[in-house]
């Protein structure tokens, strides 16, 4: 993911803040990966760098700390986010299919970011409303019982050019009808 | 370690010194134990790779030959039903995400892998798990050698060769559980990496994922 003008400099004085508050150890690493997160929103690869460095480490041992744990994202969280929950119910209902369905509307991969920075794409594990499965959960708003179709409404939503459909959605026989019901 | 201490390994009296790994004691005095994380100069071991199980009398549980230190009037046993189940069962996890090509490898003939499957009289074929390679593209971007991330077993002797011998720090163990690969700061290939090019990661990789390049072209 390419840097925005000017964006290097805040992460260099950010991480740089970071740093002064904890002992340049390697065990603390992860609080400081931690404490560059909630500045940054993620751990840019500059960042990463520059942490190497002073905690004289390999930096790819910075970055393998930082892909170990899910808590960590190496892409920049979009001015949307996505999260298409993946736990049992979700996953049983078809919730693989709303993951690829956004990952083809968006072009980009599970975890990553559109290149514009307005959408990210996430996977999470359960949001606790089973009953709505299929769920996506849009920035705060939970959306039940999601459909390709209804994925297509909510890039709509936000003004996104709907994509040329060269593929149509290979899902029709999971939709058993209450479409769109919104609870 | 000046103090010799005697132990037995399968039935083999043995003079070894005093806290010496159980592994190494038994590869010095010729009795196999499979192993493939197990490094000798590296003091913790990774004990990663879950093959060198014996049976320590005394011990409830077999226990890793590469943690284990000798100490005066051990009894070892370097196979039992249990220990042979472990094994197999390690051994077959370890081949069902490793593309097993071996006609086409470099490292046939000299691969630990096969060396293990053989001692043991395992099959390099997969009966009961689903075999699971990626198809991953082969880096071939140093001059002398190559990387095929599908034949990786993790065994992590790469990594700590190039950390502690070469102190380059150029690969390392990236992500998690299945998606666990050898690889690069930012994933990139080798020579847009701090890779020296050094090659003493190739010379420790006991199966064919780091090859010589002329190796392969035999």
């Amino acid at each position: 993911m390419g840097l925005m003008e000017g964006e290097l400099e805040i992460i260099r004085a950010e991480v740089e803040a970071v740093l002064e508050k904890y002992d340049l150890d390697r065990e603390k690493l992860i609080p400081i990966l931690q404490g560059v997160q909630v500045k940054l929103g993620y751990l840019p690869k500059e960042a990463m760098r520059q942490i190497a460095e002073a905690l004289k480490v390999p930096e790819v041992d910075v970055y393998g700390v930082g892909t170990f744990y899910n808590q960590f994202r190496m892409n920049p969280p979009g001015k949307h986010q996505f999260k298409v929950c993946m736990g049992t119910a979700c996953h049983m209902t078809g919730g693989r299919i709303i993951m690829e369905s956004f990952e083809r509307r968006l072009s980009i991969s599970e975890g990553e970011t559109t290149p514009d920075r307005e959408f990210s794409l996430e996977r999470v594990a359960c949001v606790g409303c089973c009953a709505l499965a299929p769920v996506v959960v849009v920035d705060e708003t939970v959306e039940a019982k999601v459909r390709p179709t209804r994925v297509d409404g909510i890039l709509l939503g936000f003004g996104l050019e709907r994509a040329a459909p060269e593929k149509t959605a290979p899902d029709e026989g999971i939709d058993q009808g209450e479409e769109g019901r919104e609870q | 370690m000046s103090r010799k201490v005697t132990i037995t390994i399968d039935d083999r009296q043995l003079t070894v010194p005093e806290g010496e790994k159980l592994l190494w004691a038994a590869l010095d005095n010729g009795l196999y134990i499979p192993h493939l994380c197990g490094f000798r100069e590296s003091e913790r071991p990774a004990a990663g790779c879950r093959l060198c199980f014996v049976e320590v009398e005394g011990h409830p549980n077999p226990v890793t030959a590469c943690t284990e230190p000798a100490v005066e009037g051990m009894v070892v046993m370097t196979r039992s039903p249990r220990v042979d189940r472990l094994v197999r069962t390690a051994f077959e996890l370890i081949i069902s995400n490793h593309r097993l090509d071996c006609a086409n490898c470099a490292k046939n003939g000299d691969c630990e892998l096969q060396r293990i499957a053989k001692a043991r009289k395992l099959k390099l074929k997969l009966t009961r798990l689903r075999q699971l390679v990626k198809e991953t593209p082969v880096d071939d971007s140093p001059q002398s050698f190559s990387y095929d991330a599908s034949r990786c077993v993790l065994c992590g002797r790469c990594v700590w060769v190039d950390h502690n011998k070469a102190k380059v720090g150029a690969i390392g163990f990236i992500r998690r559980g299945i998606s666990r690969k050898v690889s690069t700061f930012g994933e990139v290939c080798l020579t847009d990496s701090r890779c020296t090019q050094c090659g003493e990661c190739v010379k420790v990789c006991p199966v064919g994922a780091l090859t010589f390049k002329e190796a392969a072209d035999k």
